[in-house]
C-alpha cells in the first residue's frame, strides 16, 4: 500500500471526470451524449467510492461502486427506451424540442 | 262596556285583515263597507267608552286592559295592553271619529281607483295602528303603534306607485321620520336602563322620584323623546318630509298628514310630560322649536302655489302652536288645540279634495279661481275650514283653541311675551296664507269647466267635519267669554294643570283682542291683495329681494337644499363609489399577488431539460458550498 | 337514538333521492319534502321534552369513536341546538319546495348534495363533541361548494371557489385551536379528551387562551359574516342557486352565530370578555356597512345578500354584549333573519325564473302585473327593516337593549343601522315593484306552491314578533348558562355599567285583568 497514489490525486481525477460529465450533460443537446455524460459523472462518483474504500481499507466503496454499476445498467436500460421513445415521437434526438413542459 | 274596549283598536285591524287576504274576491261596495264600517263601529265603541268615562260616579281615572304578555327577557317585559284614561281616549275618540268620517269621504272619493281594497286595508291599518299607538300602556307597544303608523304613512304616500316621484315621497317622509324613531328607542333604552320599567305611567312615577328636576338624566331622556316627537310630527329640523308627504291621494293628507299621525309626538309629549317637567331646558326647547316652525311653516305657506302644499305647511304650523303650548307647559292646551284642529285641518283637506277632483287633479291655485258658485259645498267648508283655521273671533272652533295658547304663552311660568309676540305674528300669517287660498280659489274670475257635483258620501263628512270644527271650540272658552272649561276638566286626571301667574280681567281682554284683530287683519290683507289680481304683490315680486324672499319661503328655507348636501349626496357618492366593496379588494389583491407569482415562477420552467440540470447542478453546489463554509 | 335519526335520515334520504331519480325526477323531490317532514317530526318529539321537562339537555347520545385520542361520537341537544335544528328543517322543507321548477338538470345529485348540507348544518347544531363538530363543519362546506359551481348562475364557479377558500381558512384556524385547547386543557387535568363538556369543566385561561379563542372566532366570523371577512357572502348568495341562497343566509350564517354563542363564549369566557370590545367594534361596523353597501347594489340578490351583512352584525354585537336581552336578542335575531332573508331570496329566485334578470334597473313597475308577488315581498322588506310586530324587530330590539346595558357607545351607532335598513328595503321595493315599468310585463303572479312558502314564512315572523315568548322559553335555560359563564368571569375583571335589577319589576299600576 505505501506506493500507491495519493488519495487526492485520486480524488482530482474524480472531480474531472465528474465536472467532464456535467458539462458534457449541460452543453450537449443530443439525448445520447447526454446519457453517455451521466454515466461519466455516475462513474466519477464511483470511482470516488472505491478511493475512499481504498483509503480506510474497507470493501464498502467497491459494494458501493457495484451497486452503482446495477443502477447504471438499470439506468440505461430506461434511458435507452425513453431515447427510442423520445426519437419516435420528435423525429429527433435533440432535447430542446421536447419543451411542451413550458410554464 | 269597559270589557268591551278592546275592541276599538281590534276592528280596524280585523278589517284590515279581511280586506288584505280576501284577495279581489269583494265588490267594491262590500270593500267600503267593510273598511268603513270597522272604523266607524270602533268609533261608536270609543264613544261609548268616552261616556261612561266622563260619568261622575266612577271615581276611576284610569283604566287599564290587558289583552296578554308580548314577551319578557329578564324584565325587559312588555305587554299587550291599553291604558284609558282622559289623554288617550280623547285620542282615541278624535282618530276614530274623524277617521271614520275620512273613510265615508274616501269611499265615494276614491271610487274609480284600481286598487280600491289597497287602500281600504292600509287605511285601516293605519286606525288600527293609530289607537295602539295612542292606547298603549307601555313604551315598546307604543313604539309598535309609533312605527307602524310610519309605514301606513309610507304607504298611502306612495299609494299611486306607478308614479316613482310618489315612491320617493314615501321613501323620504318614512326615513326622516325614522331618524326621529330612532332617538325614541333609544330613549326607550335609556328609560329601561335608568327605571327598569317599560310602562308608561310607572316610568312617571319613578322618574318623579329618582330624579331630581333639571337633573341630566331627565334632560337626556327628554331630549330623546322630543327628537322622536319632532320626526313625527313633522317640527323643526326634521320636518321635510311633511310637505312632500302631500304626494299620497288627499283623504291620506288629511286623515295622516293632518289630524292624526302627525299629531302622534304632540301626544306623546303630553303622555310623558312629567319627563319634560323635570327637564325645564328641554322644555324651553320644545316651545322655541314650536315657535320656529309655526313661523318658518306660515311664510313658507304664504308663497305655496300647490293648495295641497299650502295646508301642509298650515299643518306643520298648527302644530307648531301645539308645541308651544307643551313648551310652555299647557298640555291641554294643546291637547286643546289638536282637537280643534283634527276637525278643522281634516275639513281644509277634504274640501281641498273636493275642489282638486273637481279641476282634474289640477292643484295649482293659480290655475283655480272663481270655484265658489260651481262647488258651494266645497266653497262653505273650506270656507269654515279656514276661519277655524284663521280663528276667527266667536264664531270658530279654532279660536278658542289658539285663544287659550297665546294666553297660556303669555301668563304661564315658562311662558313669555316674546312667545306670545311670535304666536301673535303666526296667527297674522296664518289668516294671511289661508285666506290667500280662499280667495284665489273661490272667488275671482272662473276658469274651469263643469265640475262632478259631490255624492252624499262626500257632503256627509264635509257637513260633519265643518260642524264640529265650530262646535269643538265651544268645550273651553275664556273667561271673559262664559268660562268654560268642559275640555280641561276632563283632561285634568291625566294632565297637570298649567302653572301661570294670575292674569287679571283686563289683561286677559286685551290680549285676546289683540289676538282677534290680528287675525282679523290677516282676513282683510288677503282680501285687498287676493281678491282680485293685486299690482302690489306683482312689483314686489320684480324686486331681486322680493323675489330671493318668495324663492327662498317657496323651498321651505331650503332645508332639502341643505339636507341633500349633507347627508344624500354624500351618502349616494359613498355607496355609489363603494359598490363593489373596497374590503373586496384586499382579497382579490390577494388572489391577484399569488397569480403575479405565478407567473413569475412558471416562467422558470422552459421546458428545457439542459436547463433543469443547471438548477440541479447549481443548487447541489450551493448546498455543498452551504454545508462546507457554514 | 333521536339525535342520530336526526342527522341520518336527511342523509339517507338524499342517497335514495340519488338512486331512484333515475327513474324519475319527480320521485327525488318528493322523496326529500318525505324525509324532511320525517325529520320535523322527530324534532317535534323533541320540543315536547322541552315543553315538559324543565331541565335544559333535551336529549344526549354518546358512543365510543377514536377512545385513544378522546374523541367520541357525542350529540346533544337543549334549547339553543332545539330551535336551530327547527329553523334547518323548516328552511330546508322551503329549499327543496323553492327547487321544484327552478332545477331541472341532475336533480337526483341536487337533491342529494342539498340534503348532504342540511345533514351536515344539523350535526353542527348538535355535534358535542369538538372533532366531531369539525366534521359536520366540514361536511356542510363540499356539497354547498357543488351546489354553487354546478347550479348557479353566470359566475358560478368564482364564487365557488371562494366561498371555499374562505371558509377553509377559518375552518383550519379553528381546527388548529380544537388541537391547542386539546393539549393545553389536557396538559392541565391529565386527561386528554374533546368532549366538549369535560372541556367545559376546566377553562382554559391566560394568555394562551386568547389565541385559542381567535382561531374559534376566525371560522365563526368567517360564516357569520363578520366585516372584513364577509366578502364571500355576496358572491356565494349572488350565484348559488335559489334553494343554495335560502341554505346559505338562512343556515350556514346561522352555524357562525351558533359557534359564536356554544363555544366562544362558555368555553372562552375571559377572553371573549377581553375580545368583546373588539367584536362589537366589528359588529357595529357591519351593520352600517353592509347597510350602506346593500343600497348602493343594482343586483337584486346581491343587495339581499348584503343585508345579511348588516342583519348578523346585530348578532355578532348581541353576542358579545353578553347578557340576557342582548344573547336571547341574538337568538331571534338568527331566526328572523333565517326566515325573513330566506323568504326574499326566495322571491327573488322566482322573480328571476320569471323575467330572467337580477339588474333592478330593468325592472320597476311589477306590482301591476305581480301584486301577490309584490305583496310578499313588500311584508319581508318591512320585516328586514325592523318593522315592530314582526320577528327581526323584537330581535334587533332585544339586542339594543341588552348592548345598551353593557355599554351605551355602542347603541347610538346601531340603531342608525335602522334607519339604513329603512333605506335599502324600500330602495328594493321601489325599484322593483314600483315605478312606471319601462317594459310590458306579462307575468304569472305566484303560484300556489310560492304562495304557500311566502305564507308560511310570514306566519312564522308574525309569530315570532308578536308571541315568541315560546321560542323564549325554550332558549332560555341555554342561554343563561352561556350568561353565568361569562358573568362569573367577567366579575373577576370588570363590572357591568348598569344594574338592573332584573326579573320582574312589580308593577303597581295593573287593574289585574287578562
Amino acid at each position: 500500500m505505501t506506493a500507491s497514489v495519493p488519495m487526492e490525486h485520486g480524488l482530482i481525477l474524480c472531480a474531472i471526470l465528474f465536472s467532464l460529465g456535467l458539462i458534457g450533460l449541460l452543453v450537449r443537446r443530443n439525448i445520447i451524449f447526454m446519457l453517455m455524460s451521466i454515466e461519466v459523472m455516475l462513474n466519477a462518483a464511483g470511482l470516488a467510492f472505491v478511493i475512499a474504500g481504498a483509503r480506510w481499507g474497507q470493501p464498502d466503496g467497491q459494494v458501493m461502486f457495484i451497486f452503482v454499476l446495477a443502477m447504471a445498467a438499470a439506468e440505461v436500460a430506461v434511458g435507452l427506451t425513453l431515447v427510442l421513445q423520445f426519437y419516435h415521437r420528435f423525429k429527433t434526438l435533440n432535447t430542446d424540442a421536447a419543451d411542451t413542459m413550458r410554464g | 262596556m269597559f270589557t268591551k274596549v278592546w275592541l276599538i283598536p281590534a276592528l280596524p285591524f280585523l278589517g284590515f285583515l279581511i280586506l288584505a287576504l280576501s284577495g279581489s274576491r269583494f265588490q267594491k261596495r262590500v270593500i267600503a263597507a267593510i273598511g268603513v264600517g270597522s272604523v266607524g263601529i270602533s268609533a261608536i265603541v270609543a264613544l261609548i267608552a268616552m261616556f261612561e268615562f266622563m260619568i261622575p260616579l266612577s271615581k276611576q281615572t284610569f283604566y287599564v286592559h290587558s289583552v296578554g304578555s308580548w314577551f319578557n327577557v329578564a324584565g325587559f317585559a312588555p305587554k299587550i295592553s291599553f291604558y284609558f284614561d282622559a289623554l288617550s281616549l280623547t285620542m282615541a275618540m278624535v282618530v276614530t271619529v274623524v277617521g271614520f268620517f275620512i273613510h265615508l269621504y274616501s269611499a265615494e272619493y276614491m271610487i274609480d281607483e284600481e286598487d280600491y281594497q289597497k287602500f281600504f286595508a292600509y287605511m285601516n291599518l293605519f286606525v288600527g295602528f293609530m289607537l295602539v299607538l295612542v292606547l298603549a300602556d307601555n313604551m315598546l307597544l307604543l313604539y309598535l303603534g309609533w312605527e307602524g303608523v310610519g309605514i301606513c304613512s309610507y304607504l298611502l304616500i306612495g299609494f299611486w306607485y306607478k308614479n316613482s316621484e310618489n315612491g320617493y315621497a314615501a321613501i323620504k317622509a318614512f326615513v326622516v321620520t325614522r331618524i326621529g324613531d330612532t332617538a325614541l328607542a333609544l330613549g326607550i333604552f335609556f328609560l329601561f336602563a335608568h327605571l327598569g320599567t317599560l310602562q308608561i305611567q310607572e316610568i312617571m312615577t319613578r322618574a318623579s322620584t329618582a330624579w331630581y328636576p333639571g337633573s341630566q338624566t331627565a334632560v337626556i331622556a327628554a331630549t330623546l323623546i322630543l327628537i322622536g316627537a319632532l320626526g313625527k310630527s313633522a317640527q323643526l329640523p326634521l320636518q321635510t318630509w311633511l310637505p312632500d308627504a302631500m304626494a299620497g291621494p288627499t283623504p291620506v293628507s288629511a286623515l295622516i298628514h293632518a289630524a292624526t299621525m302627525v299629531t302622534a309626538g304632540v301626544y306623546l309629549i303630553a303622555r310623558t310630560n312629567v319627563l319634560f317637567s323635570l327637564a325645564p331646558p328641554v322644555q324651553t326647547t320644545v316651545a322655541t322649536i314650536g315657535l320656529l316652525t309655526l313661523l318658518i311653516a306660515g311664510f313658507s305657506a304664504l308663497v305655496q302655489t300647490d293648495i295641497k302644499r299650502v295646508l301642509a305647511y298650515s299643518t306643520m304650523s298648527q302644530i307648531g302652536y301645539m308645541f308651544l303650548a307643551l313648551g310652555v307647559g299647557a298640555w291641554s292646551a294643546a291637547i286643546f288645540h289638536f282637537f280643534t284642529h283634527a276637525f278643522f285641518k281634516s275639513v281644509l283637506f277634504l274640501s281641498a279634495g273636493v275642489v282638486i277632483g273637481a279641476m282634474h287633479h289640477e292643484q295649482n291655485i293659480f290655475k283655480m279661481g272663481g270655484l265658489r258658485k260651481k262647488l258651494p259645498v266645497a266653497f262653505w267648508t273650506f270656507l269654515i275650514g279656514s276661519g277655524s283655521l284663521a280663528a276667527i273671533p266667536l264664531i270658530t272652533g279654532g279660536f278658542y283653541s289658539k285663544d287659550a295658547i297665546l294666553l297660556f304663552t303669555w301668563s304661564s311660568e315658562q311662558g313669555s311675551p316674546l312667545l306670545w309676540l311670535g304666536g301673535v305674528l303666526g296667527a297674522f300669517i296664518t289668516s294671511l296664507y289661508i285666506f290667500r287660498v280662499v280667495f284665489l280659489v273661490f272667488f275671482g274670475q272662473e276658469r274651469s269647466g263643469s265640475p262632478k257635483k259631490p255624492g252624499p258620501a262626500i257632503v256627509i263628512p264635509l257637513a260633519v267635519l265643518a260642524g264640529l270644527s265650530v262646535v269643538s271650540g265651544f268645550l273651553e272658552t275664556p273667561r271673559i267669554l262664559g268660562h268654560i272649561t268642559l275640555f280641561t276638566d276632563f283632561l285634568q286626571t291625566a294632565l297637570p294643570a298649567v302653572k301661570s301667574e294670575h292674569l287679571s280681567m283686563s289683561t286677559e281682554t286685551l290680549l285676546a283682542l289683540v289676538a282677534a284683530v290680528i287675525s282679523l287683519s290677516g282676513v282683510l290683507l288677503g282680501f285687498f291683495l287676493y281678491r282680485e289680481p293685486s299690482a302690489i304683490l306683482d312689483r314686489l315680486a320684480a324686486t331681486r329681494f322680493g323675489s330671493a324672499i318668495h324663492e327662498y319661503w317657496y323651498a321651505g328655507f331650503g332645508f332639502d337644499w341643505l339636507y341633500r348636501r349633507i347627508f344624500i349626496v354624500p351618502f349616494v357618492w359613498i355607496s355609489s363609489k363603494n359598490r363593489a366593496d373596497i374590503i373586496d379588494s384586499l382579497y382579490t389583491g390577494i388572489a391577484k399577488v399569488a397569480g403575479w407569482l405565478n407567473g413569475v415562477l412558471s416562467r422558470t420552467q422552459t421546458g428545457l431539460v439542459r436547463h433543469y440540470a443547471v438548477g440541479i447542478a447549481v443548487g447541489a453546489i450551493l448546498a455543498a458550498a452551504f454545508m462546507v463554509f457554514l | 337514538m333521536i339525535l342520530v335519526l336526526l342527522i341520518l335520515i336527511p342523509f339517507l334520504g338524499g342517497i335514495v333521492t340519488w338512486i331512484l331519480a333515475g327513474r324519475d325526477v319527480r320521485w327525488s323531490r318528493w322523496i326529500s319534502l318525505a324525509a324532511l317532514v320525517i325529520d320535523l317530526i322527530g324534532a317535534i318529539y323533541l320540543a315536547f321534552i322541552a315543553w315538559s321537562s324543565s331541565g335544559m339537555w333535551l336529549a344526549d347520545i354518546q358512543l365510543e369513536w377514536m377512545p385513544q385520542l378522546g374523541i367520541s361520537f357525542h350529540l346533544a341537544v337543549d334549547g339553543l341546538s332545539l330551535v336551530l335544528v327547527f329553523l334547518t328543517l323548516f328552511l330546508g322543507i322551503i329549499s327543496v319546495a323553492c327547487s321544484w321548477t327552478e332545477i331541472q338538470e341532475n336533480v337526483g345529485f341536487f337533491h342529494f348534495l342539498l340534503m348532504t348540507v342540511l345533514s351536515g348544518i344539523l350535526g353542527v347544531f348538535l355535534a358535542f363533541d369538538l372533532i366531531l363538530f369539525y366534521f359536520f363543519w366540514e361536511l356542510m362546506l363540499v356539497p354547498m361548494y357543488f351546489l354553487i359551481g354546478i347550479w348557479g348562475h353566470e359566475n358560478r364557479i368564482y364564487a365557488a371557489i371562494k366561498f371555499f377558500i374562505f371558509t377553509q381558512a377559518g375552518g383550519l384556524l379553528m381546527l388548529f385551536a380544537m388541537l391547542g385547547l386539546y393539549f393545553v386543557n389536557g396538559g392541565s387535568t391529565g386527561t386528554y379528551t374533546f368532549d366538549y363538556f369535560r372541556l367545559l369543566e376546566n377553562p382554559v385561561t391566560g394568555p394562551i387562551s386568547f389565541w385559542l379563542m381567535l382561531g374559534f372566532f376566525a371560522a365563526f366570523a368567517v360564516k357569520l359574516p363578520a366585516v372584513p371577512f364577509h366578502t364571500w357572502l355576496p358572491d356565494a348568495h349572488t350565484e348559488a342557486p335559489t334553494a343554495g341562497s335560502v341554505i346559505l343566509a338562512g343556515l350556514l350564517l346561522k352555524t357562525g352565530g351558533y359557534g359564536l354563542l356554544r363555544f366562544i363564549l362558555p368555553l372562552f369566557p375571559e377572553a371573549a370578555a377581553s375580545f368583546a370590545p373588539v367584536a362589537m367594534t366589528m359588529g357595529l361596523v357591519g351593520i352600517l356597512y353592509g347597510a350602506i353597501l346593500a343600497f348602493a347594489q343594482t343586483d337584486l340578490k346581491r343587495l339581499v345578500a348584503y343585508t345579511s351583512v348588516s342583519h348578523l352584525g346585530f348578532v355578532l354585537l348581541g353576542v358579545f354584549a353578553c347578557n340576557q336581552w342582548a344573547l336571547q336578542g341574538a337568538v331571534v335575531q338568527m331566526v328572523a333573519h333565517g326566515l325573513s332573508t330566506g323568504a326574499l331570496f326566495v322571491l327573488v329566485g322566482a322573480l328571476q325564473e320569471r323575467i330572467h334578470s337580477r339588474d333592478m334597473s330593468h325592472m320597476g313597475g311589477l306590482w301591476t302585473s305581480v301584486p301577490r308577488m309584490g305583496g310578499a315581498v313588500l311584508f319581508f322588506a318591512l320585516a328586514s327593516l325592523g318593522l315592530p310586530g314582526l320577528g327581526n324587530f323584537v330581535g334587533e330590539f332585544l339586542i339594543l337593549v341588552g348592548v345598551y346595558q353593557a355599554n351605551p357607545l355602542y347603541t347610538i351607532p346601531a340603531v342608525f343601522g335602522l334607519v339604513f335598513a329603512a333605506v335599502y328595503s324600500l330602495w328594493l321595493v321601489q325599484k322593483a315593484f314600483f315605478g312606471q315599468s319601462n317594459e310590458r310585463w306579462q307575468l304569472p303572479d305566484l303560484s300556489l306552491r310560492e304562495t304557500a312558502m311566502a305564507a308560511s314564512m310570514i306566519v312564522g315572523l308574525v309569530w315570532l314578533g308578536l308571541h315568541p315568548q315560546p321560542l323564549l322559553n325554550v332558549t332560555r335555560p341555554a342561554v343563561e348558562a352561556i350568561q353565568a359563564s361569562e358573568e362569573a368571569s367577567r366579575d373577576a375583571s370588570q363590572q357591568v355599567p348598569f344594574e338592573i335589577k332584573s326579573a320582574n319589576v312589580p308593577t303597581v299600576l295593573e287593574s289585574g285583568n287578562r
